[in-house]
């Protein structure tokens, strides 16, 4: 027990139990990839039945997060998100479930301080730094750019 | 504390108590492990009835006692006092789940360190003349766990190799201070210190507390004058597989080796990588249940007869680890003789 907290952690994090980086990256690119490869599907459906060239892609993105939604609500995207890792994550269905979900998990608390309060407790750090980082590159764009 | 012999450290029960009765509940994916079939009462959907996983831990608190009651022959005026436990915030599994049990109750908070903090203050209690009986009941309930102190459970994500899975259930060990044939007893229990060695990851809380188990084991060794051969097991509570490791080689640089006896309950409760359960299990539910289930009935049937047990803690919260704080670590210690 002689050992400085220092040392100990450093001990700690060599012998810690590393995740399998490669297998996870394999895993992401493919069910990423086939997330992407449907989306794309799914848009020129859209346009095949006579979508615009510009509402086709946002069709695309309302049914994205209607099945994730719909997987999450019933419990099945967890499980699918424990293989696909960031393949779930980065797509706009990584956002729908981590809006979806503490939706769920707070509907014992009530409409008002469950679900409206708790709702964004995942995705609000994304939202209000996603919006900050526009608003900057707005600036930026609007001083520098145009 | 100073134990009747001036020292600090190990507390010799004035007379042993007894394990008068005592029963667990469990979730399903602990009747999926290893130990499936020897809980007395299991719902493999975790909802025990209940609309919240928060009133299911509840729940599973108040089938643990009254199941532990009904073992023993008992009714609930004759037990003097439940010292209980859970890892909600405000204990209010603990609270709502024993409220209807005419009782004076005590709730304890200690983490996962709490099936052994009950046992010791309830050992304490009825070895001290202060009841005849006294019981000690644990809970933890895996959503209500991860809702608290995670993500939301349906949240995809993936979990760190390190992490450890919360185990659903709990454990209600009913202490008898009147001599009874047969029966496992404590002799003397070691309170543990708070031993906080510098770590700060949630997802690696094996070794946050593995230190603070070295530090009460070898408290034990040193005062008690033994060696870890000479029990027949010794059981830490939830130290998982990363923890496992850190506690044997902290043990062995200080001379004990107690990898040919020792057992973790969190290693014991899933089938780890079957289950795909990372390090293993945890929770207060997870040594309770384990000491339940799987101990003392061995104990009983003379298959052991002379064994250490310790449940640990990481007496941390959510808030505390964001604010920059270390995770502090604790283990608890009673010594069980059959």
């Amino acid at each position: 027990m002689n050992i400085g907290n220092k040392e100990y952690k450093k001990y700690v994090e060599a012998h810690a139990q590393k995740s399998p980086c490669i297998k996870n990256c394999v895993q992401a690119f493919l069910s990423g990839g086939a997330i992407c490869c449907f989306a794309q599907g799914l848009t020129q459906l859209y346009k095949s039945l006579g979508a615009t060239e510009s509402l086709a892609p946002s069709i695309t993105s309302v049914t994205l997060i209607f099945i994730t939604a719909l997987l999450t609500g019933i419990g099945v995207f967890d499980n699918i998100a424990k293989w696909a890792g960031a393949g779930t994550l980065v797509p706009i269905t990584g956002f729908a479930n981590s809006v979806v979900s503490p939706a769920l998990d707070n509907k014992a608390e009530g409409w008002v301080m469950g679900v409206g309060a708790k709702i964004f407790t995942v995705a609000g750090p994304v939202i209000l730094y996603g919006m900050l980082a526009g608003a900057v590159y707005g600036v930026i764009y609007a001083v520098f750019i145009r | 504390m100073n134990n009747a012999n001036g020292q600090r450290g190990i507390i010799t029960l004035p007379a042993p108590v007894y394990f008068a009765g005592y029963a667990t509940v469990a979730g399903g994916h602990e009747q999926k492990g290893p130990f499936g079939g020897r809980f007395d009462v299991v719902d493999e959907k975790d909802e025990f009835g209940k609309k919240t996983w928060e009133d299911a831990e509840a729940e599973i608190q108040r089938l643990a006692f009254s199941t532990a009651l009904r073992k023993a022959g008992l009714g609930e005026h004759d037990i003097d006092a439940v010292f209980a436990g859970d890892l909600q915030n405000q204990c209010v599994a603990s609270n709502y789940g024993l409220a209807s049990f005419d009782i004076p109750y005590f709730g304890l908070y200690g983490a996962c360190s709490t099936c052994t903090e009950s046992l010791i203050l309830a050992s304490i209690f009825c070895s001290g003349g202060f009841s005849r009986r006294a019981a000690a009941v644990s809970s933890s309930h895996n959503s209500a766990a991860e809702r608290q102190f995670r993500s939301p459970i349906e949240y995809g994500g993936q979990r760190a190799p390190t992490a450890q899975w919360t185990v659903t259930g709990a454990g209600a060990f009913i202490l008898d201070s009147n001599p009874m044939n047969g029966v496992p007893y404590i002799t003397d229990v070691l309170p543990g210190r708070t031993v906080d060695k510098g770590i700060d990851d949630i997802a690696n809380m094996g070794a946050a507390m593995a230190p603070a188990a070295a530090d009460t084991l070898i408290r034990y060794f040193k005062e008690s004058g033994r060696y870890p051969g000479s029990f027949d097991m010794i059981v830490t509570g939830d130290l998982g597989f990363e923890g496992t490791g850190i506690l044997r080689k902290i043990m062995e640089a200080n001379g004990y080796s107690i990898g040919a006896v020792h057992q973790d309950c969190g290693l014991l409760i899933y089938d780890r990588v079957g289950q795909d359960k990372h390090a293993g299990g945890s929770g207060c539910g997870c040594s309770a249940v384990v000491l339940g289930s799987y101990i003392l009935p061995r104990m009983q049937s003379g298959e052991l007869r002379d064994v250490l047990f310790m449940a640990t803690g990481a007496l941390m919260s959510p808030s505390s680890v964001q604010q920059g704080n270390t995770i502090p670590g604790i283990g608890h210690l009673v010594h069980i003789v059959a």
